[in-house]
């Protein structure tokens, strides 16, 4: 009975041991395949993000396509000059003098208005596009059928403020238009082939994306660094990025953006033209009643028209020439028998 | 409807009204922008915000007459301020629930019990109102100390009360002259002689306004506008930077998360406006109450007391913040508001120490000439406090800024920063101008922040008188300090690179920007001529690179002869220079001639009595690390001490 007892317990014991051993070594084994799993985890983690050379500070070479071609190749190089008070009215009657609107803006158009918002001044100042001058080609387009009309600067100062005070965005609204802000997103990186300076730059590529029209329109303005701030520089309002830095090179600048920009139409605008102070002015002393506006197809000719009206000779405006010697344009503006007119 | 659900609806809605103003502070004419919207409303509702600056200007200005509302409903109703209508206390009330949603009765009744810390706040507004009235106790005491009869009624009273004291000390006075009343009399005296001998102008003489750093109202706008909508930027749709605003955040943060140790903390230990508030309510007519003394102690009544009065036991008016939690919960229905005190009695005032409460006015009274120890209203006032246009001189700024950010907010550009330190601890969150920030300076035809500000710390301005025009014009336009040219740092004075983009976008007409134009020859610049033509010439020396000197801003100059006239390069090579047909020589230079080639410059100068502080020039240069042009105080309008020019 005792050894009997004995036995049993003995017998339990064994079992007893038996279980604990299967349990530590189960428990053991677990512990081993998840310490391996956690193993390769790691090794197989640092083996995908392991690059053996250092971040390289240079920027990526991202070379985006330039600009769209916006002209219209059948009407060629041609130049309006009409004077007169009114802008809504001589702007009108020089696009009729250029064959009308309808040459330009065709049916289902989708029309990017590229303004002058630099500053958030009034209009009365002259450093921005005219609201009165924007409605009428604003209306001007519609009339010739285009499906939509987006009106965009990066300006200088906050720009939502430019656009409410320089008259634009009411301007842009009461005509229908759409005004679109730069926003980051907006911007992409563009190459202009063989350029100096627009290399990997962001440009306000966003709104001109799914557009098939384009249109200038810019005062003439004094400028102390490049000279005059007409058609060709209002394109520095497409620029990114800590553009300032180009003032550095300004008539390399103005002539690149010129070469990039292929433009429907420019509109530029001498019905007031700053004499001084520019491109901000600030006082009606600033600036000068020319009445003349000026529709061409050829951004130079209407900078070099523009000149004129400020009384600068060529040769203090680089950006022309060297334009012109670029294949932009001519600055000959003669040589394109410039349709004149005047309405009051 | 039950009056707890009202009250929750009242408070979901002026939460809402309130982040529905933050959200529309957006300069703008849309119905989603500022347009009209009555913006400020619940600062000019907050009764802190109207004492604490009448205390320090003796003025109660524009529609801070609201807080009258406040203070009389306070007065009638108890803190129906905090309960009903505080956007900052619906927050807290709200996360107390999250926080403690899941525990028991008892445990709830337990962190909902008063505690004697909730007296912390009183000390806190003590202060802030001791600060704020410095420059009172300054007005009071110099007007004594400066007049004999003055001299004489303070030593007048000290020799009454010392000998009252001798007299109690024989027994020989009537029973309700107590000895503490003499005691009052005698150190209130004492006091009053030693403030009138040492307290000055220069020190003494201005309050400080430093309620804005806690008082709920102003920290909860500027948490919401600069903090909470400056991290949602998906949301707003707008790039804003705020210097510091991590700061603001982790003030905001920690007082929401407090919660978690009982709720509403914020509100029960620290809120000076609800320190202000359970000091006036002491009167009110109607109140909570239990209609017998005797009950069986449930804690139901506790469970969810928001501003932990004990309206279970002895009631505490001043802690009470009107939730009307407990009305309906009590099983024997024992609780009331009405006409009726407390059956189980009341405190009507604060449970505060009257001599910590004085020590800590004190306190607050002394900050301020200690600060003003540092002298930065005086003669060590700091060139980068640049304040928004419209600012009052510095003193007269800090008696009105709430720091409630309204300003930073509103403005378009984005330049208008809270302070960390440098306008001083006591100048922490107040605006200043920071141009490497933000879309652009100083923008010439914008006034938002003047005209927004709640307190007129910025005194609204029209577009006339910023600019200086009408019947402003022989004031001049409001200058916000002086932008000065670091000519080591500016690319054509110090590093032979054309730029003035300063030039082109100061927007000041005649500008006050101008430019000197130089011609300065390229180092290793001189060469002599191989060979010419009256457009051309070769040159010895080092290679040029082709095409370089081409830009417009290249001339070439004869050093010998008659005709040493600077003349445009238009195109090089490595070795030939061409200058424009029409500007040719009349002879070409002969062989040997010295030639200098030169870079044209316009160096970039200011004029103090034209440049109006605006900072587009500092906001433009690229140079844009340290800027090679900065605007510092110098010349502001606001201070006349600080003026660089007559």
């Amino acid at each position: 009975m005792n050894q009997h007892n004995q036995h049993r317990r003995s017998s339990n014991d064994h079992s007893y041991q038996v279980d604990l051993e299967v349990l530590k070594r189960r428990d053991f084994l677990k512990r081993l395949i998840k310490a391996v799993l956690v193993s390769g985890v790691i090794a197989g983690g640092a083996k995908w993000l392991y690059r053996g050379s250092a971040l390289s500070n240079q920027e990526p070479k991202r070379v985006e396509a330039g600009l769209p071609d916006f002209s219209v190749s059948e009407v060629g190089r041609r130049i309006a000059i009409v004077t007169g008070g009114d802008r809504a009215k001589t702007v009108t009657r020089a696009i009729e003098a250029l064959g009308g609107i309808d040459k330009f803006i065709k049916k289902g158009d989708r029309v990017v208005i590229k303004v002058n918002a630099a500053f958030a001044t009034p209009p009365s100042i002259g450093a921005t596009t005219h609201p009165d001058l924007l409605k009428a080609v604003i209306k001007l387009c519609y009339q010739a059928g285009a499906e939509s009309v987006v009106v965009t600067d990066n300006p200088i100062n906050d720009p939502p403020t430019c656009f409410q005070f320089t008259g634009i965005a009411q301007a842009a609204e009461e005509t229908g238009a759409r005004v679109v802000l730069p926003r980051p997103e907006y911007f992409e990186l563009v190459t202009l082939p063989g350029a100096k300076l627009i290399r990997n730059w962001p440009v306000l590529v966003g709104p001109l994306k799914n557009a098939t029209k384009l249109i200038g329109i810019a005062p003439v303005k004094d400028h102390h660094r490049s000279g005059a701030s007409m058609i060709m520089k209002n394109w520095y309002g497409l620029l990114g990025g800590r553009r300032n830095m180009f003032h550095q090179d300004i008539h390399t600048i103005i002539t690149e953006l010129a070469m990039m920009v292929k433009p429907t139409l420019v509109i530029l605008d001498g019905t007031f033209s700053m004499i001084t102070n520019g491109p901000t002015g600030g006082s009606l002393d600033d600036l000068k009643q020319t009445n003349t506006m000026i529709v061409s197809t050829d951004q130079v000719a209407a900078d070099a028209v523009g000149a004129t009206l400020l009384g600068r000779p060529l040769s203090a405006l680089p950006f022309i020439t060297r334009a012109a010697a670029a294949g932009v344009g001519t600055a000959d503006y003669e040589s394109l028998n410039p349709i004149r007119d005047s309405v009051s | 409807m039950k009056i707890v659900i009202v009250r929750r609806i009242s408070q979901v809605f002026f939460f809402l009204l309130f982040i529905w103003f933050c959200f529309v502070l957006v300069l703008g004419d849309r119905w989603y922008q500022l347009r009209g919207w009555p913006v400020n409303w619940f600062l000019e509702l907050d009764p802190l915000v109207a004492i604490g600056t009448v205390l320090t200007s003796g003025q109660l200005y524009g529609g801070l007459l609201w807080a009258v509302v406040t203070l009389v409903l306070t007065v009638f109703l108890g803190r129906v301020f905090c309960g009903w209508v505080c956007p900052f206390g619906t927050m807290h009330q709200f996360l107390g629930w999250v926080f403690h949603r899941n525990k028991r009765a008892p445990e709830k009744a337990e962190l909902n019990k008063y505690r004697p810390a909730q007296a912390i706040k009183y000390y806190i507004l003590a202060a802030m109102i001791g600060a704020a009235g410095t420059g009172l106790v300054y007005q009071i005491t110099s007007y004594l100390g400066s007049r004999k009869w003055g001299w004489i009624t303070i030593a007048t009273v000290i020799v009454i009360c010392v000998g009252l004291l001798v007299a109690y000390r024989f027994r020989v006075l009537p029973s309700f002259l107590k000895r503490r009343y003499i005691m009052w009399g005698l150190g209130f005296a004492v006091a009053v002689g030693v403030l009138s001998a040492i307290v000055g102008r220069r020190l003494w003489g201005d309050g400080l306004l430093l309620t804005g750093i806690l008082d709920p109202i102003p920290l909860v706008y500027r948490s919401v506008t600069l903090f909470v909508l400056g991290i949602g930027e998906g949301l707003t749709q707008m790039e804003r930077y705020y210097v510091g605003a991590w700061l603001i955040g982790t003030f905001f943060i920690a007082a929401l998360l407090l919660n978690a140790i009982a709720p509403r903390f914020y509100c029960r230990f620290i809120c000076p406006l609800g320190a202000l508030f359970g000091l006036l309510v002491r009167w009110t007519p109607w109140r909570i109450g239990k209609t017998q003394a005797r009950c069986s102690q449930c804690g139901l009544c506790q469970k969810d007391c928001e501003g932990a009065s004990d309206p279970h036991g002895r009631f505490r008016v001043s802690e009470c913040v009107m939730c009307m939690n407990c009305l309906h919960v009590c099983p024997r229905d024992l609780i009331k508001y009405g006409p009726d005190r407390s059956a189980s009695g009341e405190f009507n005032t604060p449970k505060i120490d009257r001599r910590g409460f004085i020590i800590t006015l004190g306190a607050g009274v002394l900050s301020v000439p200690a600060l003003r120890l540092t002298g930065l209203t005086g003669p060590n006032w700091s060139p980068r406090v640049i304040r928004p246009p419209g600012a009052l001189a510095e003193a007269e700024f800090l008696k009105r800024c709430i720091k409630c950010g309204q300003c930073m907010k509103i403005c378009p550009s984005n330049i208008i920063q809270p302070a960390l330190l440098e306008a001083g601890v006591e100048g922490i969150w107040t605006p200043i101008l920071n141009f490497r920030i933000g879309t652009s300076g100083c923008q010439l035809n914008c006034v938002a922040c003047s005209n927004v500000c709640p307190t007129g710390a910025l005194r609204p301005l029209t577009v006339e008188e910023k600019l200086g025009r009408g019947k402003f014009a022989s004031r001049g336009p409001v200058k916000l300090g002086t932008a000065s040219v670091d000519h080591g740092r500016c690319l054509p004075w110090a590093k032979d690179t054309p730029c003035i983009v300063c030039q082109e976008v100061c927007p000041v007409t005649p500008k006050a920007i101008y430019v000197r134009e130089v011609y300065r020859e390229l180092r290793d610049g001189v060469c002599h001529v191989v060979q010419a033509t009256n457009t051309e010439i070769v040159v010895d020396g080092p290679q040029l690179t082709p095409g370089k000197l081409g830009s417009g801003d290249y001339a070439v100059r004869l050093l010998d002869g008659p005709d040493q006239r600077h003349r445009m390069i238009i195109n090089n090579t490595a070795n030939v220079i061409m200058i424009s047909p029409l500007d040719g020589w009349d002879v070409p230079p002969r062989k040997n001639t010295r030639v200098a080639i030169e870079l044209r410059l316009q160096l970039p100068y200011v004029d103090p009595n034209l440049c109006i502080g605006c900072g587009m020039c500092e906001h433009e240069c690229p140079v844009s690390g340290l800027r090679a042009i900065r605007v510092t105080a110098e010349n502001e309008s606001r201070e006349k001490r600080h003026a660089l020019t007559f």
